[in-house]
């Protein structure tokens, strides 16, 4: 077999594996090793809600995509070129996913009777019952050359078992020629000071990994994939989780208020809370609270004090803090609150992706309570999704939803690192004592935002809460005053039309068909659009970073297209929103809820049906 | 020396809303008459001091105080209290909430306030009925109590306030009647003194839907001989002429008369309030009437770190040790490569 190297554009690999075989790990540094190399990267961890789930089963695969590339990576990737199965199960689980010409490396050791029957195979031979057979399939005893390799380091056998996914990865690392100096460092780094016995055993089994792949023939096909024509400056990897709460402190900074987060573990929204914790050295309070309804009250408390106030969740925690939403609402404090979506309704499948709380976020509470909804769009967007959001609330004293989703927050990829020069100031509209009775109801006649008073400046002494009030802050249930209260909230939300950026046409700016999306699935329908105009088809995409007010100029972008599709992960909750917000469209509609991300394909089919 | 307020520096202009008779009048007159003395012990200003609230007939009080007010949503009080003294430890943050506001719905917020200590000072209205929705049982009215939604008698036990409160490592308790506007004003400003959770029971009488819930023990002609007012290092004495005391005997409380069956003073029992030991305060506060006295001012009131100084003790350590002053150094941290 003659060995070629193969300069590719980009490839995608899946590592999957028993939830307890170190699979997102593997993957993890497998992609900051091609960051830190200068590739572009996108990757998608999709694994399980149990932590350790029954061994061996379908049930308790974890995987991990990335998409490595010179350009053109704006997803994880549809189908991969390489799949490593670490058993049985991942294989059936993830089988469906490699391409026509992918390589399928296996973990041979495990593909024991026992293994192909708690993956549920009926044939003893795996590839031919699902029908991939004529993959290049590797079937490689990683876990008898991992015992080997590490037979005199002193671990005991459950250690060096639990190696076997880096003797994986520097089988990866052959196959792609990424270096190895990366994953040593990060070695180094991890057990260094803890753990120091366990450095050099991993390093040698990522090395002999890497020398096994070298020297075993089967592979025909090497890849190398050069760096990434990005514009000049310092990069890193990030995840939207971290972005988030990294925007959230950029916020604080920016407006010289402290930043507080209180909130309950959910996930997949919970790496906020663990981040932000990190960071009290940048006046950050984070507090634990006993539930979610805690969570959003003491954030509110912690507003009506004078604080950047956040409360973290995904969708059955928005479901709980909803009445404490609307006394947001109608006591005008401002508040981040950052829905991670994931696969409902109930507890669903927690782990997985989906954009079905749109309509839980636009209208999921008592009353006429409109509020500001933002969304992500990317891993990295996050961080300014966040500054946004938490701009909005302060400057227009409102609560406000980010909306993300487990793709997003669970996501990473790399980002040009910002300056913070380059963000704008955030003003809080702190009221200041005079000769009159402070009335906290008094607006700004343009923007109709209320003034700010915080405990603790005299002659400012009000009251607020959940009943309605008049202008001057006065309990009231005049039928005209509630009329013209509830019409002052609405009006403040529309107001901030006019302080967001107007929408923005991916193509050309006007023709047959504009695919439209909101949030995390931005690089899919982005990479279908692109890849329809490369076809010479007339087709844009209108993505939108702002849901709750729309952008100002969404009629006029509708209006010079013949066909809008709307694309969206759960039942047409966008769609039906664009409906009554301008009606004299017509929506049609491309849909997915499986707890999966797009596939590009599948949008870039929806939208030639409609050609 | 003369105080900087007075009680009517604490009253808003707002007209009183609550039901001629109700007993959250005279625990709204302690309240303000306690503040300008708080005000002095503290050190702060009145617009340091802010009123937070849930939702029930007694949630109406941050209306009736000339303070930053806050009444908020049902059993939620005491979550926003915390958020609010959390992110703010400069302000004195008095909570009003009732029985159903904060030991039913809000239970929960209830008891993990208490067990982090924060410092705020929770006053529960207990009339052991839900009043503003017109009479339903609560998580404190006694067993068979008939209101609207038990016709034919509660079968479920009532909490006791102070015992969840001991139970949930409280540090504070008081207990106080209504009408004893003296002894609340005490009890109020030794609350505020109290470095961590102060809840403050205050037993009081709703007119209209409960009315005599505890008149066995506060009525006139009863209270001297069915209550006792506990003072730290006093003698627990009580009766018209202060005749009774309480003494230990086999590990339990008993009530006796001094002078009587060979008990002579020094055999009746010294309130320890600070004592971290919850053994006496937990009997103290399940006494009940008529076979013991029901324990009335502070039960309990003892030393422990509060969840405002740890949590600002925690801030300073993390901002002397830190690498990272600003958001540009965070977003250089860790990994980071360059593109030329």
């Amino acid at each position: 077999m003659t060995h070629q190297v193969i300069d590719a554009k980009d490839v995608v690999i899946r590592f999957a594996g028993d939830s307890g075989d170190g699979m997102q790990l593997t993957g993890t540094l497998f992609a900051d090793a091609s960051a830190l190399y200068g590739n572009e990267i996108s990757t998608f961890p999709d694994y399980p809600a149990e932590i350790r789930a029954p061994q061996g089963t379908v049930s308790g695969v974890s995987g991990f995509q990335v998409h490595v590339g010179r350009e053109g990576v704006n997803t994880p990737g549809d189908f991969c070129d390489v799949l490593v199965a670490m058993n049985p199960a991942a294989l059936k689980a993830n089988a469906k996913w490699a391409k026509p010409t992918a390589t399928i490396i296996v973990d041979i050791d495990s593909f024991d009777a026992d293994g192909m029957e708690k993956a549920g195979f009926t044939t003893d031979n795996p590839f031919t019952e699902l029908k991939v057979e004529d993959r290049n399939i590797i079937c490689a005893p990683i876990s008898t050359l991992t015992k080997e390799s590490l037979k005199d380091s002193g671990l005991d056998p459950k250690s060096i078992l639990r190696s076997k996914n880096m003797f994986t990865l520097g089988m990866c690392f052959f196959m792609f020629n990424r270096p190895l100096e990366y994953t040593y460092a990060y070695l180094e780094k991890k057990f260094g000071k803890k753990k120091p016995q366990l450095v050099e055993p991993n390093k040698k089994v990522l090395f002999d990994g890497y020398n096994y792949a070298a020297n075993i023939q089967a592979i025909a096909n090497t890849y190398t994939i050069a760096p990434a024509d990005l514009p000049k400056g310092t990069y890193r990897n990030i995840n939207g989780n971290q972005a988030t709460a990294w925007g959230l402190i950029a916020a604080a900074e920016k407006s010289g208020l402290q930043l507080f987060c209180g909130s309950y573990p959910i996930t997949p929204a919970t790496g906020i809370l663990e981040e932000l914790a990190l960071h009290k050295n940048l006046n950050v309070k984070t507090m634990q609270a006993e539930d979610e309804i805690a969570g959003i009250c003491t954030a509110i408390g912690a507003a009506y004090g004078g604080a950047l106030a956040v409360t973290t969740t995904s969708g059955p925690g928005l479901s709980l803090k909803s009445e404490a939403m609307g006394l947001a609402v109608i006591t005008e404090l401002p508040l981040v609150i950052v829905d991670v979506q994931r696969s409902g309704p109930s507890t669903g499948i927690p782990t997985k992706t989906e954009q079905t709380d749109l309509m839980q976020a636009l209208y999921g509470r008592n009353g006429e309570c409109p509020v500001c909804i933002v969304a992500a769009h990317s891993p990295s967007d996050c961080f300014n999704a966040a500054f946004n959001a938490a701009k909005l609330a302060v400057e227009h004293m409102m609560p406000v939803i980010l909306m993300t989703e487990g793709f997003l927050g669970n996501g990473s990829e790399p980002w040009k690192i910002p300056s913070m020069k380059d963000y704008p100031e955030i003003v809080p509209p702190f009221a200041v004592a005079s000769e009159e009775k402070f009335k906290p109801f008094e607006r700004d006649p343009r923007t109709f935002v209320r003034k700010w008073a915080v405990p603790g400046k005299a002659g400012l002494e009000h009251r607020v809460g959940g009943l309605e009030k008049n202008p001057a802050g006065v309990i009231s249930s005049d039928p005209e005053n509630h009329a013209y209260m509830v019409e002052q909230r609405a009006r403040k939300i529309a107001a901030v039309a006019d302080f967001i950026p107007e929408l923005e046409v991916m193509g050309e700016e006007s023709g047959e068909l504009l695919i439209v999306g909101w949030g995390g699935t931005y690089g899919h329908l982005y990479t279908a659009a692109k890849e329809l105009q490369a076809e010479g088809r007339s087709v844009s995409l209108a993505h939108f970073d702002y849901i709750n007010p729309l952008p100002k100029n969404t009629a006029e972008v509708f209006g010079r297209f013949k066909k809008i599709l709307v694309c969206e992960l759960n039942s047409g909750q966008f769609a039906n929103y664009l409906r009554g917000c301008l009606p004299q469209f017509k929506y049609d509609q491309y849909n997915k809820v499986q707890g999966q991300p797009f596939i590009v394909k599948e949008i870039v089919d929806a939208a030639s049906k409609m050609l | 020396m003369t105080m900087k307020y007075t009680a009517k520096d604490f009253k808003s202009n707002q007209q009183v809303r609550w039901c001629p008779g109700c007993g959250d009048h005279a625990v709204l007159a302690a309240i303000q008459r306690a503040m300008p003395q708080v005000s002095e012990n503290l050190g702060i200003d009145k617009e340091k001091f802010v009123v937070v609230s849930g939702i029930g007939c007694s949630s109406r009080l941050p209306y009736y105080m000339d303070t930053f007010g806050f009444h908020s949503i049902h059993g939620r009080a005491t979550a926003i209290s915390t958020g609010l003294k959390v992110a703010r430890p400069d302000l004195s943050v008095w909570q009003a909430c009732g029985d159903g506001d904060a030991l039913a719905i809000g239970g929960n917020h209830f008891i993990h306030a208490i067990r982090r200590n924060v410092v705020i000072n929770i006053i529960l209205f207990n009339n052991q009925i839900y009043g503003l929705t017109k009479g339903q049982y609560s998580p404190t009215s006694k067993f068979g109590a008939v209101t609207k939604t038990s016709p034919y008698g509660t079968v479920e036990n009532p909490f006791t306030p102070g015992m969840l409160v001991l139970g949930a490592r409280g540090t504070f308790f008081a207990r106080g009647i209504d009408v004893d506007i003296k002894t609340n004003q005490e009890i109020f400003e030794t609350a505020a003194l109290h470095k961590g959770a102060s809840v403050c029971e205050m037993l009081t009488n709703c007119v209209i839907f409960n009315d005599g819930a505890h008149s066995a023990i506060t009525a006139k002609e009863v209270r001297a001989e069915r209550t006792i007012i506990l003072r730290h290092g006093e003698k627990m004495l009580f009766g018209a002429e202060n005749e009774k005391g309480l003494v230990l005997e086999g590990g339990r409380i008993k009530a006796v008369t001094v002078g009587q069956d060979g008990y002579t003073i020094d055999d009746v029992l010294v309130h320890d309030a600070h004592t971290q030991d919850t053994y006496m305060h937990n009997m103290l506060i399940d006494m009940k009437a008529p076979e013991l006295p029901v324990a009335l001012g502070v039960i309990r009131d003892v030393e422990d770190t509060t969840y405002d100084e740890n949590v600002e003790q925690q801030f300073q350590e993390v901002k002397a040790g830190a690498k990272v002053h600003n958001v540009d150094e965070l977003l250089h941290s860790g990994s980071t490569w360059e593109v030329r």
